[in-house]
């Protein structure tokens, strides 16, 4: 038998009820107590509300829950009542069923032995119907014990008692079933009589509407309806400024005015027509309240037949949270901005403090690398002049060229790093590019280890003179060919230039550009000319050599830069665009590397790189300058066949006045060696460096380094010896030889070789005729075995076949030009001493002064020239007075003195040397060939002549006195052993000149 | 009156001659100046500012070169400043090179050494031209500097070459003002001496 349920349905329709909160029980109705409900703030449109309960399906529906509602928590009352009854009866009829089993039971009982069947009580807990009358149990129990107690099992007596007390079980529950029953009847009648659903509902209703204005009343909400012409029908309004009457039957449009009462009422329609609800926040500022924001709320109201007859809206004053929102975003849109500006400015700070950080390391690098590298290349390059044997010398040469390439790699990143960062300013020079691809082919030639042919070619129409940085364009041109001789084994490298008619109106402003730049970097462009000065002073001097064929045809060369300028005049500032290609007979590039060719660090693949080396870095560099000036860099390659590598650099002409005015700038540069220069260049227009099949010469000699940066020198010397040679005719060749070995035994293999070419002519000097002409040739013989040293022949560098009339002519004009320089010279010095006397003048004098005691001054400083000379002229001597040391011996040269103070340090020549000097030409009777190395050697060459027939009288020996000023590189012992005779220390008094005369001065 | 102007002036000269040979005031602003590696220099700070040099320089003059002193001694400042020009603009560019990425030679290896060495050796040989004067002249406190600025400059110290040239500064300004003092003062005796032995005012 199963659990019965609960007799009486205390909790009856909780769950449904739910919904209905409001109307739980008694402490809501306390509250209510409270509060004292406004009726009038709604105004209810009654009879609409009845229609619309009747019509609309919302009120309709509602109403017929609220019944549906009733209904079932009556039936369902009504069901359990129902079900308990039949469980009743049901029990009741199981209680007769027992009583007539029982009373069956017990007719038979004395036929049958004692009950084979169990007797079930109903008593028993399985079957409790009475578990909760708890009291009525132990009634149960008490009979039970009692039973159990009085009678003997299965006896009669038993079974009687037993009888009589389930009879009386029955009756009572007999009596308790009418009880219920009428309860039942009660209760039924109570449900009829007390509750109808009318009630009940209007109960609800007017809770409901109590609690809505219990919530409302100071809500900012107002709640309204309206019909289909969006008439209010219903309005609820916390704010009521206007009577009921002046709502009800109208439309928003008709009530007030201002801003949004439009957009709220085309809101309203479109949900009406749209039928589905909505919401919009709707800003108004109306007369009536003011500016004011509502959240909208609005949603159709349909009839049965699914039609919208009307609206219900719902608005919200949300002015203060719109207020608020508004100030929100602003301020959030502030800090955003703010934001935005926080992080640019940061990446600008980033930026500035990567920037300054690269500078920082540039410098670093540059101070902290370079210099102690230099450090080790610069002991390097000492230590391959002293004496080492060949292993030595072979490992010297792997450090130096080592060195030099951690040198020209460091160089590379830094140059790289200032393009890119766009430091690297251009600094525009004057330049000739003839001479660039010149010396950048006889540069690469130098360091050549293979058989290749290195030719240059300079189209005509290339200008003479332009204006670039010749710096960047040799650093390009010198970087692209020694990549080319890098990647090519065999056959030719070369260099073509050849202007080209493109013009672009862009590159003048870039040129400008470049050109301003080059100005704001003043002290690089300092730097720059002092750099470029001595290079040209190089390439003069260079190139004196081949003056003297050139001086021959002056006339005609002035002509041709005549024709020249010219032509300049005409291209006056004109931007000329120079085509320059770089080819070889390499190895090539293949197509799939060509793009990242110009890349950093890349090389056309990794099997080059191992086996070339180099670190990628130097066609960006070319590409990057080459772009910097305004041009491009390309490049065509076959693979096998060899690449050209092709770049057009915009340059401008500089005009004739420019011209002019470098001229006056560089002094350096006299006006005929310019002429000879660029005429030499219009000629020579292609250089070629040929290989030669390698001889003993080349594996021979020493230090390659050595003999390439001595051999503009060298070959300068050459021609002074010869000089020399041609000054003093009276000695031996093997003499001259040896002597010039004695000087220049650093590059022992050359004075060698000389040796050997001086030889044979020995007796060839006997005339001065003669002479000249043998001069040309060692000149040239002389040439032929440098370059031949080097492992090439210069074509077209020199043609030095002259005749003894030319040789005459030169030397002729430039002992003039040298007299007239000196002269300038003393002029100049004499113009700055007023009191000082000028060996020039002294000439003059001499006839007069002749017989006094003639003493020569050495001195630099002016101060101590007046001090001395006051000096003596209280002493009664006229002294001369002469700068340094090489005019010292020049104006010993030139004449006669009894005593020479001779101050220690002086520029170009200091007071030791020239007193060696001086004292080996007494010794020996000519002057050491040194003497001349200086820059006016065609002078000494022609003061020598004139002196060489008093050489006799000059081998007297002269005092010399040093004027020390006590310093440590002056000591009186160095003074002694260099030929001095005694000295006075400085500053010198009275007191010691006078007693140091007295030495020498007969008196 | 003239006369007493002279004897006065002459009586001026005197005491200001006396003070250059032996100078003491200047001790105070010396301790001021010097650097602990120039302090060393501090021991001649009581010396004085010329020496019997200029005695010397006062006994050649004569009747034949009555300015010869003068002479001397402008053309020495002339002189003296275009050293000092030379040498500040030769230190300036030594910071420079100092501080600056000398990079820009891909061929020239040494250069910014070389740069450094010669620059020094350029300073060392001005430094000798200026000390060679002062000797002559016999500007012992300058010529004294100079000797510490050529150690400076030869041992490569930047710094040292610095302070050394601010106390050369110093002193021959100071050498300056008080020269030409001297002279003004000479020249006003010579005139007030002229105008009384002049025959027209006598």
């Amino acid at each position: 038998m199963e659990v019965l349920p609960s007799m009486w349905p205390e909790d009856i329709g909780n769950e449904a009820r739910k919904q209905f909160n409001m109307e739980q029980p008694g402490a809501d109705r306390d509250m209510l107590e409270d509060v004292t409900i406004k009726e009038e703030t709604s105004v209810v449109d009654f009879k609409r509300l009845l229609e619309l309960t009747n019509y609309s399906e919302k009120g309709s529906s509602q109403l017929t829950y609220l019944v549906k509602h009733w209904e079932y928590r009556h039936t369902n009352a009504v069901r359990l009542l129902n079900e308990e009854l039949n469980i009743l009866s049901k029990q009741r009829q199981e209680v007769e069923l027992k009583k007539l089993e029982i009373l069956e039971e017990h007719r038979f009982e004395d036929d049958k032995h004692a009950g084979s069947k169990r007797p079930v009580s109903i008593l028993e807990e399985a079957c409790d119907v009475w578990g909760r009358v708890p009291r009525k149990r132990s009634d149960v129990v008490a009979h039970n014990r009692k039973l159990d107690i009085d009678a003997e099992y299965d006896t009669a007596t038993y079974w009687k008692l037993r009888a009589l007390q389930v009879e009386k079980m029955l009756e009572e529950t007999i009596k308790r079933e009418d009880a219920l029953m009428q309860k039942l009847q009660e209760n039924i009648k109570n449900l009829e009589t007390q509750t109808s659903p009318v009630e009940e509902l209007s109960q609800i209703l007017k809770r409901a509407d109590n609690f809505l204005h219990f919530i409302l009343q100071t809500a900012p909400v107002v709640i309204g309806h309206q019909d289909k012409e969006l008439r209010y029908r219903f309005i609820y309004n916390h704010f009521p400024r206007l009577e009921e009457e002046d709502i009800i039957g109208k439309t928003d449009e008709e009530i007030f005015s201002g801003a949004g009462v439009k957009e709220i009422q085309d809101f309203k329609r479109e949900v009406l027509e749209r039928g589905s609800p909505a919401k919009r926040e709707i800003t108004f500022d109306t007369p009536l309240f003011g500016s004011k924001t509502f959240l909208i709320y609005v949603e159709p109201v349909f009839s049965k037949a699914g039609e919208t007859i009307g609206v219900n809206y719902m608005g919200m004053d949300v002015s203060d949270q719109v207020a608020r929102r508004e100030r929100m975003a602003k301020l959030r849109e502030e800090i955003a901005v703010q934001k935005a500006k926080e992080t640019e400015l940061n990446k600008t700070i980033h930026i500035t403090e990567e920037t300054m950080r690269a500078k920082q390391m540039l410098a670093t690098m540059s101070h902290e690398i370079r210099s102690p590298l230099t450090g080790v290349v610069g002991m390097a390059e000492i230590l391959a002049t002293t004496k080492l044997d060949k292993e030595q010398r072979q490992l010297l040469d792997v450090m130096l060229s080592s060195g030099d390439l951690v040198l020209q790699l460091i160089n590379d990143i830094l140059d790289l790093s200032k393009v890119e960062s766009g430091a690297m300013k251009l600094e525009d020079t004057k330049f000739r590019p003839r001479e660039v691809v010149r010396h950048v082919l006889q540069t690469a030639a130098a360091s050549l280890k293979k058989e290749l042919t290195l030719e240059g070619h300079v189209a005509d129409d290339v200008p003479v003179e332009v204006i670039g940085d010749v710096l960047r364009i040799r650093q390009i041109l010198t970087n692209l060919i020694s990549n080319a001789i890098k990647f090519t084994h065999e056959g030719k490298v070369g260099i073509n230039l050849h202007a080209v008619s493109e013009q672009c109106p862009g590159c003048r402003e870039r040129r400008k550009q470049g050109l301003t730049a080059a100005l704001q970097s003043t002290r690089l462009a300092k730097e720059n000319s002092s750099e470029t000065q001595s290079y040209i002073d190089r390439e003069s001097s260079h190139c004196s050599t081949c003056q003297k064929d050139l001086h021959q045809n002056s006339t005609e060369k002035h002509h041709l830069t005549n024709e020249d300028t010219e032509k300049h005049n005409q291209q006056y500032e004109k931007i000329v665009w120079v085509l320059c290609e770089v080819y070889d007979t390499g190895i090539g590039i293949p197509e799939k590397a060509l793009p990242s060719l110009f890349k950093k660090y890349m090389q056309a693949s990794a099997d080059h790189a191992r086996k070339y080396g180099g670190t990628g870095l130097g066609l960006a560099i070319c590409k990057q300058l080459v772009e910097l000036m305004g041009g491009n860099l390309t490049v065509t390659s076959k693979e096998h066949c060899g690449s050209i590598f092709t770049f057009v650099l915009p340059c401008e002409v500089p005009s004739k006045r420019e011209l002019s005015d470098d001229h006056d700038e560089n002094e350096a540069i006299s006006d005929c060696d310019i002429a000879a220069d660029s005429s030499r260049d219009e000629i020579n227009g292609s250089f070629i460096f040929k290989p030669l099949t390698r001889g003993t010469l080349f594996s021979s000699d020493g230090s390659m380094v050595h003999e390439t940066k001595l051999f503009g020198s060298s070959m300068l010397d050459a021609l002074h010896i010869s000089n020399g040679l041609l000054e003093s005719g009276s000695f031996s060749s093997n003499d001259c030889a040896s002597r010039k070995r004695a000087s220049f035994d650093t590059v022992s293999a050359i004075s060698d070789a000389k040796k050997t070419q001086a030889e044979p002519k020995g007796p060839a000097q006997q005339s001065l005729g003669n002479d000249a002409n043998d001069i040309g040739r060692i000149n040239r013989r002389d040439e032929g075995c440098q370059d031949s040293r080097n492992g090439f022949v210069m074509h077209k560098f020199d043609s030095s076949i002259m005749d003894s009339s030319r040789t005459q002519k030169i030397t002729d004009l430039q002992q003039g030009k040298m007299a007239s320089s000196d002269r300038a010279n003393m002029a100049e010095s004499s113009k700055s001493l007023q009191t000082c006397q000028s060996p020039t003048h002294e000439k003059e004098d001499n006839c007069i002064s002749d017989s006094s005691f003639k003493i020569l001054l050495v001195e630099d400083n002016k101060i101590n020239v007046m001090v001395a000379q006051s000096m003596m002229k209280q002493l009664g001597h006229r002294i001369d007075v002469v700068n340094n040391g090489l005019e010292a011996i020049h104006a010993v040269q030139r004449s006669h003195y009894d005593l020479i103070f001779m101050d220690v340090c002086m520029p170009l020549m200091d007071g030791m040397q020239a007193t060696r000097l001086i004292r080996s030409f007494e010794e020996n009777g000519y002057w050491d060939a040194s003497v001349t190395n200086g820059d006016d050697h065609a002078m000494t060459c022609s003061d020598t002549l004139i002196h060489a027939s008093n050489a006799g009288q000059c081998r007297k020996r002269i005092p010399i006195i040093a004027m020390t000023a006590n310093s440590l590189a002056e000591s009186a012992a160095d003074c002694l052993a260099n030929g001095m005779d005694s000295f006075v220390s400085k500053p010198v008094t009275f007191q010691n000149l006078k007693q140091c005369l007295m030495q020498y001065v007969p008196c | 009156m003239l006369g007493l102007g002279a004897a006065r002036l002459e009586a001026d000269m005197n005491r200001l001659m006396a003070l250059l040979f032996h100078q003491f005031i200047w001790k105070e602003k010396m301790e001021k100046l010097a650097h602990p590696s120039t302090r060393w220099l501090m021991w001649d700070s009581a010396q004085g500012v010329l020496d019997e040099q200029f005695m010397q320089l006062q006994q050649l003059q004569d009747e034949s070169s009555p300015n010869f002193v003068s002479e001397v001694i402008s053309i020495y400042f002339r002189e003296s400043e275009k050293l000092l020009k030379n040498v500040r603009s030769l230190l300036s560019a030594l910071h420079l090179i100092r501080t600056f990425v000398a990079n820009w030679r891909v061929m020239f290896l040494s250069h910014r050494a070389d740069r450094e060495c010669t620059d020094y050796r350029k300073i060392g040989i001005h430094l000798n031209q200026l000390m060679g004067s002062s000797s002559s002249v016999g500007a012992k406190r300058v010529r004294t500097v100079c000797l510490a600025f050529r150690a400076a400059s030869e041992h490569r110290s930047w710094s040292g070459c610095l302070r050394s040239l601010e106390v050369l500064e110093h002193e021959y300004c100071y050498l300056k003002t008080k020269l030409h003092e001297l002279f003004q003062m000479e020249q006003q005796r010579v005139m007030a001496a002229g105008a009384r032995h002049h025959p027209l005012l006598s």
